[in-house]
């Protein structure tokens, strides 16, 4: 609860980067995976991945929570993709095999060869870009964040509101708490057994006083901000940035390659996908 | 003069939503590395003052500005807030609000970063100045990590990386408890006198400030400047007792023994009054004078605890072993530094968290069946900050809600709401939106909103938290009002004074154990008790000391129950 962001100060070659190196990167990365359906790069991605976390020193326990959770959405979305659209890898890659030849036909969900590759690109899709966002995160320090987001050109002024969300949110939870607890010393029930209105009413008894004092808390902190000088220039600079290193233009080097080889191999391809049935 | 660092002259100021201007014709003068204490009654105009010296006023606060208030020479009205910043620091009372940065690095680099200073540069200032305050082995910490004490000594190292000629402090006691006000108190005078910066404090606690020499005290009251005159003068008239401010302690014992205070016998530290012989004799005189009157307290057990044990799930262990008990008709006070355990029994009694071990007995029955709202029938909670339990819109409804939520019938409530408001001496606003009322009325109408249940027991968090004299004396007697009425009432504070002129009981914790259940007279003189609770000891007991009075906790005691029998009436 401490914070949104589950950094893990664990020295590597990867906490080493600077925040706003890694997220160049981890938006390049993004990009390409986005872009593509091309299995063979959509496999490589995650090998890449597991590589990097090996190097960060972030062990699968640390994220397994976030794993797990990504895990059972992704087998979701499969389900769900097939039970709507059993036949959509057909329509895709323009041709049809079927896995289980010898049964025949077996209506709208005959299982083809064409689909399961769809739904491996899928599942590749997922590996190539959450793991990479958990390193981001874990390996982040949320103090830096700010620095960085500046660095990639966001304004100063937007950067730091991201900072004072992540100052002030524990806070407000911990409020929250508090606030939900007297009230139902009053009575107020948050249980799912009352009707809907009920609970709205419930809700309104515990967020009326918490968007109040955080009225009030906003004022201080407007107050403080102006009285310490933060709009007095155009720029501003961080206690938490640190400068660029080979080894910084080395990463954002390999985001780019990464970003490149989708744009090279969607052009090749000719589409999206790879095409093995072609 | 050229050494003024603030210059106001005949200076009013009226907000743009007020009928009326809130500072009149204030004429003040504060020349470098002087430090000058301001004190008042809430709504004295002391926050406008300072919004009007560090240039809040008129940057963000919009209004009519008449006279002339200079900051370093020059008009605050023709410089930005910013060019005022170079020479102003202001530390405000929120300790939490004001801490902007992740981490106490960040926080004490914000004016840095604002500057442009680059990153090596500033990372050498921060180390520098963050040493000055004694805080620079914290610097990669959270707030959530830091003490209030320690807090502070970030938000000061903030203001002070600029090198400001002028520190502001807006109630630096109101959220500390009274160790570590009297650090910081000592902190701000070695800033002072190493920087060589002018000081101003603005706060109603006038002894705990006065540990430290100041120059003059500025007296505010409805806007004017009162007084403006050395402590020796101030203490030795009536003006600061009939305009709200409490006098500390000592010279109350020394008038009510009889002696005359005067500007001569330096009164404004219980180490520089002068006690002659005289003087300390009138004082034993009176300890043996006025009888002693005995109370009786041995009404039937409503509340035990018993090894109670909790751990929160982070693992860090806040209670262990904790037994009490309350007693029906008890005025029980709850003392301990942050963290010591008090906010996590209260919490754990009213069934907000739930004990790994021991039990919590109501009247002889284990209360670990019931839900949060069954307790609550029983015991009442009131929170530090109404702001936090009011959600209604009508005093009426707001008093009324934890009824509807007991499907009560709407006949009945409006003859129990009726009544409490009239307990409360809330009827004249019956009919008042809630947002009308101040800071005690609202704290009264929480209260309402928790009496009308009819618990046996009320808990308080920090009833008087940032209230001045006037309104802490309203709300205390209001509760010993509703004490009499049979109520049991169960404080949470850091206040001295509460605990000694209002307790009859005090439990002590320290590190999730209860050190101390003992009078306030006996709790208050205990060395140890004192240091490991972050209590401090009162100027009595110096006193009794000074002028050869063996036993200083009966003179505690003696004080205390004169004030309770004899001065109050």
């Amino acid at each position: 609860m401490t914070n949104i962001f589950h950094y893990i100060d664990r020295p590597s070659p990867i906490h080493a980067l600077t925040g706003a190196t890694k997220l160049i990167c981890v938006l390049l990365w993004s990009f390409a995976a986005m872009l593509t359906y091309d299995t063979r790069l959509l496999a490589f991605m995650p090998l890449l991945s597991l590589g990097l976390f090996a190097l960060s020193k972030i062990r699968v326990k640390d994220v397994s929570f976030m794993l797990g959770f990504t895990a059972a959405f992704m087998v979701l979305n499969n389900l769900t993709v097939f039970a709507i659209s059993p036949q959509h890898g057909v329509t895709v890659y323009g041709s049809r095999h079927l896995v289980f030849a010898s049964l025949g036909e077996m209506g709208r969900y005959t299982l083809t060869w064409e689909q399961l590759l769809y739904h491996a690109n899928l599942i590749l899709k997922y590996l190539s870009t959450i793991p990479i966002i958990l390193l981001f995160v874990c390996t982040t320090d949320p103090s830096e964040f700010a620095a960085s987001l500046n660095r990639v050109g966001v304004k100063y002024s937007v950067a730091y509101s991201v900072a004072l969300a992540l100052r002030y949110i524990p806070d407000i939870q911990l409020e929250y708490h508090e606030i939900s607890q007297a009230q139902q010393a009053r009575g107020i029930e948050m249980s799912k057994k009352e009707p809907l209105h009920k609970r709205l009413k419930s809700a309104s008894a515990i967020l009326i006083p918490l968007i109040l004092s955080s009225m009030d808390r906003i004022e201080t902190i407007a107050n403080a901000m102006e009285l310490r000088g933060f709009g007095k220039k155009k720029k501003r600079s961080w206690y938490m940035a640190r400068p660029f290193t080979s080894r910084d233009c080395l990463a954002v080097g390999l985001g780019a390659a990464l970003l490149l080889a989708s744009l090279v191999l969607t052009q090749v391809n000719g589409s999206r996908y790879y095409n093995p049935f072609a | 003069m050229s050494d003024a660092i603030l210059e106001i002259s005949h200076f009013t100021f009226q907000y743009n939503a007020q009928a009326a201007p809130t500072l009149r014709d204030i004429n003040l003068t504060v020349r470098r590395g002087e430090k000058v204490l301001i004190a008042g009654p809430s709504g004295c105009g002391k926050s406008t003052l300072i919004h009007a010296i560090n240039g809040l006023i008129p940057s963000s606060y919009h209004g009519k500005m008449e006279g002339s208030c200079k900051v370093a020479g020059k008009e605050t009205r023709e410089q930005s807030i910013f060019e005022i910043s170079r020479h102003v620091g202001t530390v405000l009372q929120d300790l939490d609000g004001q801490f902007i940065g992740l981490t106490v690095g960040e926080d004490i680099a914000f004016a840095l970063e604002n500057d442009c200073v680059e990153t090596g540069e500033m990372r050498r200032r921060v180390a520098e100045t963050a040493a000055r305050v004694g805080i620079d082995s914290h610097l990669r910490h959270a707030p959530n990590e830091l003490s209030g004490g320690q807090k502070q000594r970030v938000s000061l190292a903030g203001v002070m990386v600029d090198n400001v000629e002028l520190l502001l402090f807006d109630e630096p006691l109101a959220n500390l408890d009274p160790a570590t006000g009297k650090q910081a108190i000592e902190l701000i005078e070695e800033i002072r006198q190493q920087s060589g910066a002018a000081v101003i404090i603005v706060e109603h606690r006038l002894e705990d400030v006065l540990w430290r020499d100041v120059d003059r005290i500025v007296l505010l009251r409805d806007g004017r400047i009162l007084a403006d005159a050395p402590p020796d003068e101030l203490l030795s008239s009536p003006l600061l007792r009939d305009n709200g401010i409490r006098e500390p302690l000592y010279l109350t014992a020394l008038r009510y023994a009889g002696v005359e205070i005067t500007p001569d016998m330096a009164p404004r530290s219980i180490r520089t009054v002068e006690l002659s012989g005289e003087r300390q004799r009138k004082l034993r005189q009176w300890v043996q004078d006025t009888p002693q009157p005995r109370r009786a307290c041995g009404g039937q057990e409503l509340l035990r605890a018993e090894n109670v044990e909790f751990t929160y799930p982070s693992g860090r262990k806040a209670l262990q072993g904790v037994s009490l008990s309350v007693k029906k008709g008890e005025l029980l006070a709850i003392v301990g530094c942050n963290g010591a355990g008090k906010s996590t029994f209260a919490k754990v009694v009213c069934g907000f968290e739930t004990p790994q071990e021991g039990r919590i007995l109501f009247r002889g029955e284990d209360m670990a069946s019931l839900s949060i709202k069954e307790r609550a029938d029983r015991i009442g909670y009131v929170m530090q900050n109404p702001n936090q339990m009011i959600s209604q819109t009508r005093i009426f409804d707001e008093v009324a809600l934890g009824l509807r939520t007991r499907q009560v019938p709407e006949e009945e409530i409006k003859t129990r709401v009726e009544e409490t408001l009239r307990i409360c001496g809330l009827w004249p606003f019956r009919k008042w939106p809630v947002s009308a009322l101040s800071f005690g009325q609202k704290k009264r109408v929480t209260i309402a909103s928790i009496l009308v249940l009819e618990p046996e027991i009320i808990i308080l968090d920090e009833p008087t938290a940032g209230q001045d004299y006037r309104h802490y004396t309203d709300i205390m007697e209001f509760l010993t009002e509703l004490n009499r009425r049979g109520i049991t009432v169960v404080m949470i504070t850091h206040d001295m004074h509460l605990i000694l002129e209002y307790a009859d009981r005090a439990v002590a914790f320290s590190g999730g154990e209860i050190i101390a259940d003992d009078t306030a007279a006996h709790i208050l003189t205990n060395g140890s008790v004192i240091e490991r609770a972050s209590l401090k000891e009162t100027s009595l007991y110096d006193l009794a000391l000074r002028c050869g009075i063996a036993d200083a906790t009966g003179f505690v005691q003696h004080f205390i129950d004169y004030e309770r029998e004899v001065a109050r009436k």
